[in-house]
């Protein structure tokens, strides 16, 4: 167990000695909470306080600037019975669901493809890993580039011979969403990939030199024993790639636009649309909180696990 | 006037002692060993004694004065850690010479320094190397020559042997005797090695669950231990514990150890080491405290003339070390050790006689572990 | 799985061919994309309609590059991209510097001047690299109005600053618990204090993270586009909504060629740094994602 007082606390603690520690000494002590005080100053203002200055917008009926006339929880009543909402919210979790999916599967198949010494290896990682450092505007843009039917991939397939060949989904209303999940999948799916080759290259070599000598076939030793090593890199990938697809917001003005009309909004472009162009601050405010409550619902149980174990790992 | 006293000093780490109401003082010069298990307090206390931990009662004084709520830096001490804590981005040379460039000490002056230091540890050569390129040995000695660089008041030294191998260990063990000698300088020493306790200190604390339980000269320690612990963490091997009726009365006391398989064994206590505690503890079942070397081989030659109490047993095991030999024995209710000449000739199965010192043997109460006599 | 023995069947043989080809075929998907960029932006504008995405320029030309860089329409203006190119690099330095300058002494604080309640204080900063920005984006607004900071480089700087810290805190606070205690123990003794422990004994063994979290910055905010929409005027957008303003802008021919050679000049710089540093990069993300 490590201390966690110091002499400041005995001060306060046993108030006596205080005044036989020198200036200097007492000064040392509280230098280091001196020099986190304006981080835990911002952070209290511009996290929490602002996070409850948007709850209280929220009850409010603003529209284009901040008004404080409140009408309790009527804007998430407007919320829930708004049609571009529910087609967010939607999209949200077919979006959602299918990007942190596919980036699992492929990520978790191509490390496991790598991970067989494969030569060049360094080169293949950094292909996969590069559009990680990409703006989502710049992916977005090249996508869009991509599955434009005029030009784009559908335009070079017919331009083989395939002249029925249709990937027109950009412009599909009922497709719209899922031209953001392929262009999300490629942006982010090397960066899981890294997350579960370095989890491979942590697990303890000679568990797998002992499967191996117990008969067990590759494809065996990689289901029964390197998967359940990996738990903890699948659980931070979900969690991360949830994130990024509740905050997804740049991904979708530069590819879809949200469109056709309102076709593939999330709910990011949604509380920007209400709360900086449609002059709904209320009902923006109560997106955004609806979004906080997202995030929330899978950080907390993350979080809860990762201190358990922590605790009793 | 003590160079270091310590006096009732408490630590609570949340709601656990760590230091029990420890108080002790050494004089200039002198050479103080903290020993004992692992959690015991030691490293603690050596903190305190830092300025790294506040205590949470009692005092602190150093060369007399009061240093309990001094920052570490206002207390004219260096410390020598278990990991050297060498800074790694600094050569040796600045490394030795930190400490008196924070406190302001002129260029020339340090410089002198740390020629001075490393002429005394054989480190010239290492001057401008950094802490990575140096192997342990080397490292260690760099540490050392941090704090005797600054000739502080006290120097604290933190285990600084236990991160060598077993030669260098008992290499630096004699450096470091050697530089106390020649420096006379004033040390407090931390170790869970008791043969580093025995052979550096001038005096020894053994602590247990932040408590000393005994201070005293190391052939103190070792010769009169005041309870079960302090003995048998004292010694390798240890002590052997047998269990022993008192019998008789005073002038005339006697041990009955009871070995299964055997005939007891009665073994004369010397009157010389009576205690008044024993005569309350007649009829009682005691714990008799024999060390390894408290043994020796029946010698033939010798006949009447030889000292210490006949026994004899069968042996079980005999583990040659080179100086001597090891031998495992039943006795009381479990094995013994005793240690003999490396000249005896027995084998595992065969049936020894043996003698006993009863002297230096010493005799514990069970239930308090304290010593009765 | 190193050091295992493989067997050379030539069934085992074909199936390593097919690993080969299931990774090379990988590779080229992720490589699709830029290599269309870079065609494309090479191409005049006659031949994207006559070609396809992957032929190859006949007569390659950097006419658009140029264009993209100096007359494309962001907008009303038609200025290129260049200006905003600048703005990022103008709002990016700064809050780069101080977030990790800020991040390096919080996480010093943290870990070696240990004191009761700082690891709750940790967890109330830490929190800040989850929240979805889109909760604090209106009193974000109106506190930058407040401050006389709208539409301002500095009130972006300032923005990326407080939502930077949390991950360089986090950064150095992680490498910092590494660092042995008995270092600042020893300086200690030795007399130094807070800023000396850290300036001297500290920093120097901090490259790699400094260059972790310079980096994870760079790219962060270099990238950022919600902050640069909400927050930013004309003077001072961000080459990444001076970016999506120029795809968007509907006056005249689609220039495709010129979009691409916009999207590649918004994407050199994080591309150059991952170039040169992937394995800071790579750290940097596994740091901010794993441990938090």
């Amino acid at each position: 167990m490590k201390s966690v007082s110091t002499h400041a606390d005995a001060w306060r603690r046993g108030g006596r000695p205080a005044a036989r520690a020198s200036l200097t000494g007492r000064f040392q002590a509280w230098l280091p909470k001196l020099v986190l005080a304006p981080s835990v100053a911002i952070s209290l203002c511009f996290i929490y306080g602002f996070m409850l200055w948007t709850f209280v917008l929220s009850l409010t009926n603003s529209r284009m600037l901040p008004s404080y006339d409140f009408v309790g929880f009527a804007q998430y009543a407007r919320l829930m019975a708004n049609e571009r909402w529910w087609v967010a919210a939607t999209n949200l979790g077919v979006f959602g669901a299918l990007f942190v999916g596919i980036c699992l599967v492929l990520g978790a198949g191509l490390a496991i493809l790598l991970d067989q010494r494969i030569r060049q290896e360094g080169v293949l990682r950094t292909i996969y890993l590069y559009p990680m450092a990409l703006s989502f505007i710049v992916t977005g843009v090249v996508w869009k580039w991509l599955l434009n039917p005029g030009l784009g991939i559908q335009a070079m397939v017919r331009g083989w011979g395939f002249e029925s060949f249709t990937f027109d989904w950009l412009v599909d209303p009922d497709m719209a969403v899922y031209t953001l999940v392929i262009a999300a999948v490629w942006q982010a799916s090397g960066f899981v990939m890294a997350l579960f080759l370095a989890g491979l290259r942590g697990i303890d070599d000679s568990i797998l030199k002992a499967a191996q000598l117990d008969g067990a076939s590759l494809p065996r030793v990689y289901r029964r024993v390197v998967m359940p090593c990996l738990r903890p890199v699948v659980f931070s990938a979900v969690m991360i790639l949830s994130h990024i697809a509740i905050k997804s917001f740049d991904l979708v003005v530069a590819l879809t636009g949200g469109g056709p009309g309102y076709a593939s909004d999330l709910p990011a472009t949604f509380m920007y649309a209400h709360a900086f162009t449609r002059a709904q601050i209320g009902m923006g405010s109560a997106s955004a909180i609806l979004m906080l409550g997202g995030v929330l619902a899978i950080l907390v149980p993350y979080l809860y696990s990762e201190l358990r174990s922590r605790r009793h790992g | 006037m003590s160079a270091l006293e310590i006096q009732r000093v408490c630590k609570d780490f949340g709601s656990t002692r760590v230091l029990q109401d420890v108080s002790l003082a050494i004089d200039s010069g002198e050479f103080l060993i903290l020993v004992g298990p692992s959690g015991c307090g030691k490293s603690t206390l050596m903190n305190a004694i830092a300025g790294l931990e506040p205590v949470t009662s009692g005092e602190i004084h150093i060369g007399g004065e009061e240093i309990t709520w001094r920052t570490p830096a206002e207390r004219d001490i260096a410390m020598v850690f278990q990991s050297y804590a060498l800074y790694p981005s600094m050569t040796v040379r600045g490394n030795i010479a930190f400490g008196l460039e924070m406190r302001k000490v002129p260029k020339a002056e340090r410089e002198a320094a740390v020629e001075r230091v490393a002429d005394l540890l054989q480190i010239s050569h290492l001057l401008e190397r950094k802490p990575s390129q140096l192997s342990g040995g080397q490292r260690q000695r760099v540490a050392m020559g941090r704090a005797l660089a600054r000739e502080p008041k006290v120097y604290l030294f933190d285990e600084p042997l236990s991160n060598l191998d077993a030669k260098l260990r008992v290499e630096m063990r004699t450096e470091i005797k050697k530089l106390h000698q020649r420096l006379g300088t004033t040390i407090v020493y931390v170790t869970h090695d008791q043969i580093e306790a025995m052979t550096l200190a001038d005096s020894i604390a053994v602590m247990r669950d932040g408590c000393i339980l005994q201070f005293g000269t190391p052939d103190e320690i070792y010769n009169d231990p005041v309870d079960i612990f302090v003995a048998g963490f004292m010694g390798s091997p240890s002590m052997n514990f047998v269990p022993a009726v008192l019998e008789g009365a005073p002038g005339d006391y006697r041990l009955r150890v009871a070995t299964p398989g055997a005939d007891d064994l009665l073994l004369p206590w010397p009157v010389s080491r009576e205690t008044a505690a024993l005569a309350e503890c007649r009829g009682r079942t005691l714990t008799l405290g024999l060390r390894p070397e408290h043994f020796s081989e029946e010698d033939a030659r010798l006949g009447e003339q030889a000292e210490g109490t006949p026994l004899s047993a069968t042996v079980s095991v005999v583990e040659p070390t080179g100086a001597d030999i090891l031998l495992r024995l039943p006795l009381g209710d479990g094995e013994i050790t005793a240690r003999v000449n490396p000249d005896c000739r027995v084998a595992a199965g065969e049936r020894l006689g043996l003698r006993v010192d009863m002297r230096r043997a010493v005799l514990f109460d069970p239930d308090s572990e304290r010593r009765l006599a | 799985m190193d050091n295992v023995i493989r067997s050379r069947t030539p069934a085992a043989r074909a199936g390593r061919l097919l690993l080969q080809a299931v990774l090379v075929v990988a590779a080229l998907w992720y490589l699709l994309p830029l290599a269309v960029m870079v065609l494309t932006s090479l191409k005049p504008l006659d031949e994207i309609g006559a070609g396809s995405l992957l032929t190859l320029p006949e007569h390659p030309t950097l006419a658009p590059w140029l264009k993209a860089w100096g007359s494309a329409c962001t907008g009303m203006r038609c200025e290129g991209v260049s200006g905003y190119f600048w703005n990022s690099f103008a709002i990016v330095i700064p809050a780069v510097i101080i977030a990790t300058l800020i991040g390096a002494l919080n996480g010093y604080a943290l870990t070696k001047w240990r004191f009761r309640g700082a690891e709750l204080l940790f967890a109330l900063m830490l929190f800040g690299c989850f929240i979805p920005f889109q909760v604090i984006l209106l009193p974000m607004a109106q506190t930058l109005g407040w401050l006389g900071l709208s539409s301002s480089r500095a009130g972006l700087v300032l923005v990326h600053v407080v939502f930077g810290i949390a991950f360089t805190t986090l950064f150095f606070r992680n490498f910092y618990v590494s660092v042995p205690d008995e270092l600042v123990a020893a300086a200690k003794l030795d007399g130094a204090g807070f800023f000396r422990i850290f300036w001297r004994i500290l920093l120097p063994v901090s490259k790699p993270i400094i260059v972790v979290s310079v980096i994870w910055q760079f790219t962060q905010i270099w990238n950022d586009f919600l902050f640069g929409v909400a927050f930013s005027g004309h003077d001072t957008q961000p080459v990444t909504v001076a970016l999506n303003n120029l795809v968007n802008t509907s006056t005249g021919v689609k220039e495709y060629n010129v979009d691409m050679a916009a999207a590649m000049i918004a994407a050199l710089p994080t591309l150059l740094v991952y170039v040169l540093a992937g394995k800071y990069f790579v750290r940097g993300l596994t740091a901010g994602s794993v441990k938090g």
